[in-house]
């Protein structure tokens, strides 16, 4: 059985983990509720611009935008979204996970594919499996404006544009609530669910030069709103599963100090019981 | 007189929706004036200052938007829209003189363009907090 003070000093150590993880739980919790926020005040901006954007490519038929058509595929980018830092619980590993393995099934030569990393967590992932990572950001706020990555957004569309990338595909943590989130993969450009979706605003606009030169501008906008609203997303699932990591190692570490307790004290009772025992034999040698 | 709704969003969220009389801004192709009753329009706008006319003028400095108008309300959707109050002057003020450096220096194309792009919107930030 192991010493009175070596359980001590395990009591001591696992108590001082408990407050960490106990503030890092409530710091998420924090972090959590603004970055709801953020994604709540994204919301009016991203649902106009869809709806602006739906109205406007279903409008014409005949005129179908290079961004709207899908291409023959030569080379596909991962947009894969993570933290930069760990201790959040499954967030990176199950993401990472799903990409490598999407990668590995979907595509036989390096030349096929590429990725651009958000997060130093994905960014050394990739790059730890040489595959080549494009471009990368790391270093995001936790509440990220738009202006900390609209150049990745717009450099990335412009990709898309100038044909170095015929598919985007956005892979991030969905958030569902705060004790589950989803990995989700989305394909982003070209942006062909446009043309299935109705919508409910029939109005029709006037178009002021005319309807391609408005989609020219409108279209990488929208692909933009949506990598940022992807981005928000997962930055809310980040905070959510930290959160939940969290709490489950501040439970853990209560039960651990809860079992270590109950070993010291049987420790002390066995040296008492073991000093009296000694005593009354010691006194009972002398008669 | 009769008022519109306008509302200016961007992505980090709603900057201002309120009744004006007037709207008037610069779209790509030239100067937009948008008064109540206006047929269903949409036109991106270029790096520049919307001006809302009514009882309490506002002026803002916008970049990569677009205008949609109803009959009854105006949306301005922007990547950022500032009004004057919340423009870091100073920051305008190194921007540009970076966005000028840049722009002397030239380099290739595309940084030139970006430079370009910087600068304009630094001048029309510090030209929205001037101008009255």
């Amino acid at each position: 059985m192991a010493s009175l003070r070596d359980i001590k000093s395990r009591i001591t150590s696992t108590q001082k983990t408990k407050q960490i993880t106990k503030a890092m739980h409530m710091v998420s919790a924090a972090k959590l509720s603004k970055a709801e926020d953020a994604a709540k005040a994204f919301m009016p901006y991203s649902d106009k611009i869809k709806e602006v954007v739906t109205s406007i490519a279903n409008s014409d038929q005949d005129n179908e935008h290079p961004m709207m058509t899908t291409r023959e595929v030569k080379k596909t980018a991962y947009f894969v979204i993570t933290s930069d830092r760990g201790l959040a619980g499954a967030f990176n590993s199950g993401i990472l996970r799903e990409v490598y393995r999407t990668i590995q099934e979907r595509h036989t030569s390096p030349d096929e594919y590429t990725v651009i990393a958000v997060g130093r967590m994905g960014r050394d992932f990739f790059t730890k499996r040489g595959i080549s990572v494009l471009k990368e950001v790391t270093g995001l706020s936790d509440q990220p404006t738009f202006n900390d990555i609209k150049e990745l957004t717009s450099e990335t569309v412009q990709l898309f544009v100038d044909g170095e990338i015929d598919e985007l595909i956005l892979c991030y943590n969905h958030f569902i609530s705060a004790i589950s989130q989803e990995v989700t993969t989305k394909k982003v450009l070209p942006l062909t669910e446009l043309s299935e979706e109705t919508t409910s605003n029939n109005s029709e606009y006037e178009y002021e030069p005319n309807q391609m030169e408005i989609l020219d501008v409108l279209l990488p906008q929208y692909a933009e709103s949506l990598i940022f609203g992807a981005l928000l997303d997962s930055k809310a699932s980040e905070h959510a599963s930290r959160m939940t990591a969290m709490k489950s190692a501040t439970d853990n570490a209560d039960e651990l100090i809860d079992d270590l307790s109950l070993q010291y004290n049987r420790a002390r009772q066995a040296a008492i019981t073991q000093e009296i025992t000694e005593i009354v034999s010691g006194a009972a040698a002398l008669e | 007189m009769k008022t519109l709704k306008v509302s200016v969003v961007t992505p980090d969220g709603p900057v201002l929706e309120d009744e004006f009389e007037m709207v008037s801004c610069k779209a790509e192709t030239g100067e937009l004036g948008v008064l109540p009753g206006h047929i269903p329009l949409v036109a991106p706008l270029s790096i520049s200052a919307v001006r809302l006319k009514g009882e309490s003028p506002k002026r803002l400095a916008i970049s990569g938007g677009f205008l949609e108008v109803r009959p009854d309300k105006v949306t301005i959707l922007a990547q950022s829209a500032e009004l004057p109050e919340h423009i870091d002057v100073e920051r305008a003020r190194r921007a540009k003189e970076r966005a000028e450096r840049r722009l002397q220096a030239k380099q290739d194309e595309i940084d030139f363009r970006r430079a370009e792009l910087a600068l304009q919107r630094a001048i029309n930030r510090l030209n929205v907090t001037e101008n009255k």
